[in-house]
């Protein structure tokens, strides 16, 4: 089976977030990673492509910078990328990125999409949902399990109370959570092999996407303000010695919950 | 007046919390109908009508509970276009959230998720949503038609209006919905204790314990103070505990009476989930980290032995779960 994962390179989530004057994410000259999240999905669309003898292609859309987000997937083992670079995409929505998104999923033919439940970054986690509603399929989201045989996907999906058993036939779209595998790390062979493994670069005219509907112009929504919000204070700093359990015994009493 | 649609759920028969929170919050922004997709939705009118919605959209096909996602998506899009609201307003609930971005993806509808409120704007409305760990306020005018806004959980404290009737209009599947994945079963998973975002206290472990079998540690504390268990996005990515027990942007708001966060430094990431509880204690072995920037009172020292500690003292105090 030929499985899509989505990839997403983003500023480093552990270095503080800075907007420019246009109010977006500023991306350039600072420290970009793969998004922690989607290890978890190329983890999982490589056990599902090695279990059906098929291949992982890497999706992402965003700058050329994108591309480093593709080759982590492809040195971890996807047999090659896709990605959607384009000036005018500048600035899109969610869903405008689901559009995008949709019509590379298209191209490469795969049956099964695989992302992680939400971006690191951006975090609204309405992407994969949306591509699925463009293209017509289900959509198995927060997946804490993932069982692919033949054409059938099951999941565990996870409820606020607990998990539901999820199934539907390919193709599909999945959503994984964090902690749903133990996503591997690239080898050194695997490195040396992402480098030669073939990556398509496409623009809004390959996909035949109207630019109007994507970038600033097809945004429905934009920031008018952005504002520190004031900080709590800090209050009692103590050291572990031998009173310590004493003290946080007195200030759960004080607040009369023991 | 503007017209506000409101998407309310069920949780085990109930009306979901951040369903009140959402009708609570409509109220002030308009006329308030509610749209309830659920076999056993008629339940849930009553008290729809008490949190302020007028008109009670009620769908009531078992293929709601029975698909996850499409058929939903079918009867909630042609509600939309039948009523064209001025607002659609959803709690922000796993099944929710698919929902929303599948209407938005089908009718071309603006999307807003992680919203924490929402206010009039010119001849529509803005949203305010948190960004870098909730360190910045963002306000964001949505345009276009019957933008979709979907309200994090505890961002509006729910009140009921008063005693009025909701009048309940059936609502019918449309007959080309495709049906979507299929739900085999329901796990409940046996739940000791409150639930995460109700709880009045919630006891969190992260990195700090160094390994998956210390987590215990925390689940036998949060017993202790009949509170919840929660955990930062590393240890519920290294597979220690659930992804359904995750505080934080990628996870669940807390807002308990008191959080405990038991070796966990405190990223940005946990924070914005956390820091609107009433009070915060912090244990954390580097009294650099970021959490006791927000800890009422915090000790600085090795969680794996403050917490035991903790638990010693409490049980000869006679404190018992």
């Amino acid at each position: 089976m030929k499985v899509a994962v989505l990839v997403k390179q983003i500023p480093d989530p552990s270095g503080a977030g800075r907007l420019d004057g246009s109010h977006r994410l500023v991306r350039e000259g600072v420290e970009v990673v793969l998004d922690p999240g989607d290890a978890y999905g190329v983890e999982a669309a490589l056990r599902v492509a090695e279990a059906s003898s098929g291949e992982v292609v890497a999706i992402s859309m965003g700058p050329e910078r994108a591309l480093e987000a593709i080759r982590k997937a492809l040195s971890m083992g996807a047999g090659s990328g896709l990605l959607v670079t384009d000036p005018r995409l500048l600035g899109s929505d969610a869903l405008a990125t689901a559009r995008v998104l949709a019509r590379a999923v298209e191209r490469s033919g795969a049956e099964l999409l695989i992302g992680c439940t939400e971006s690191t970054d951006g975090y609204t986690g309405t992407v994969p949902a949306a591509i699925a509603e463009l293209l017509g399929w289900p959509a198995l989201t927060f997946a804490k399990q993932l069982e692919v045989e033949g054409g059938r996907v099951r999941i565990q999906r996870q409820t606020a109370s607990g998990h539901d058993l999820v199934e539907a036939e390919a193709p599909a779209v999945v959503t994984v959570t964090g902690g749903i595998n133990e996503p591997r790390y690239p080898t050194l062979k695997g490195i040396m092999a992402a480098r030669s493994k073939p990556v398509e670069q496409l623009g809004l005219d390959d996909l035949g996407i109207d630019p109007a509907s994507v970038g600033e112009a097809g945004a429905g929504q934009l920031v008018s303000s952005v504002e520190p919000v004031p900080e709590r204070s800090s209050g009692e700093l103590i050291e572990a010695d031998g009173a310590a359990a004493r003290r946080l015994a007195d200030y759960l009493a004080e607040l009369k919950l023991v | 007046m503007a017209r506000v649609l409101v998407y309310c759920e069920l949780l085990q028969g109930e009306p979901a919390p951040v369903s009140l929170e959402a009708l609570t919050l409509a109220r002030e922004l308009g006329e308030v109908s509610a749209v309830v997709l659920d076999p056993e939705g008629e339940r849930a009118a009553p008290a729809l009508g008490r949190y302020g919605a007028g008109t009670v959209h009620l769908g009531a096909d078992a293929a709601y509970r029975d698909y996850l996602g499409q058929p939903a998506a079918a009867a909630l899009g042609a509600l939309v276009q039948e009523l064209d609201p001025d607002l659609v307003l959803l709690g922000a609930t796993y099944d929710a959230r698919d929902l929303a971005a599948r209407v938005s993806a089908r009718l071309q509808l603006t999307l807003l998720a992680n919203a924490t409120g929402v206010v009039p704007s010119g001849p529509g409305f803005a949203a305010s949503s948190t960004i870098f760990g909730a360190t910045q306020a963002v306000l964001t005018e949505l345009r276009g038609r019957s933008p979709l806004v979907l309200l994090r959980p505890k961002s509006v404290s729910a009140s009921p209006a008063g005693e009025v009737e909701a009048r309940v209009l059936p609502l019918s599947l449309p007959p080309d919905a495709p049906r979507g994945p299929r739900r085999l079963e329901s796990v409940v998973a046996a739940a000791a204790g409150p639930q995460l975002e109700e709880a009045k206290v919630v006891v969190s472990g992260g990195r700090g314990l160094q390994e998956a079998s210390n987590f215990e540690l925390v689940e036998r504390l949060a017993r202790l103070l009949h509170g919840a268990v929660g955990a930062s996005r590393a240890v519920v990515d290294a597979g220690w505990t659930p992804y359904a027990r995750q505080v934080g942007q990628t996870g669940k708001t807390v807002k308990p009476d008191l959080y405990i966060a038991c070796g966990i430094s405190g990223a940005m990431q946990h924070t914005v989930g956390m820091k609107g509880a009433k009070h915060i204690v912090a244990i954390n072995r580097d009294p650099d980290a970021p959490i006791f920037k927000l800890a009422d009172l915090g000790v600085v020292g090795d969680a794996l032995k403050v917490v035991p500690e903790l638990i010693a003292e409490l049980e000869r105090r006679g404190v018992s779960a």
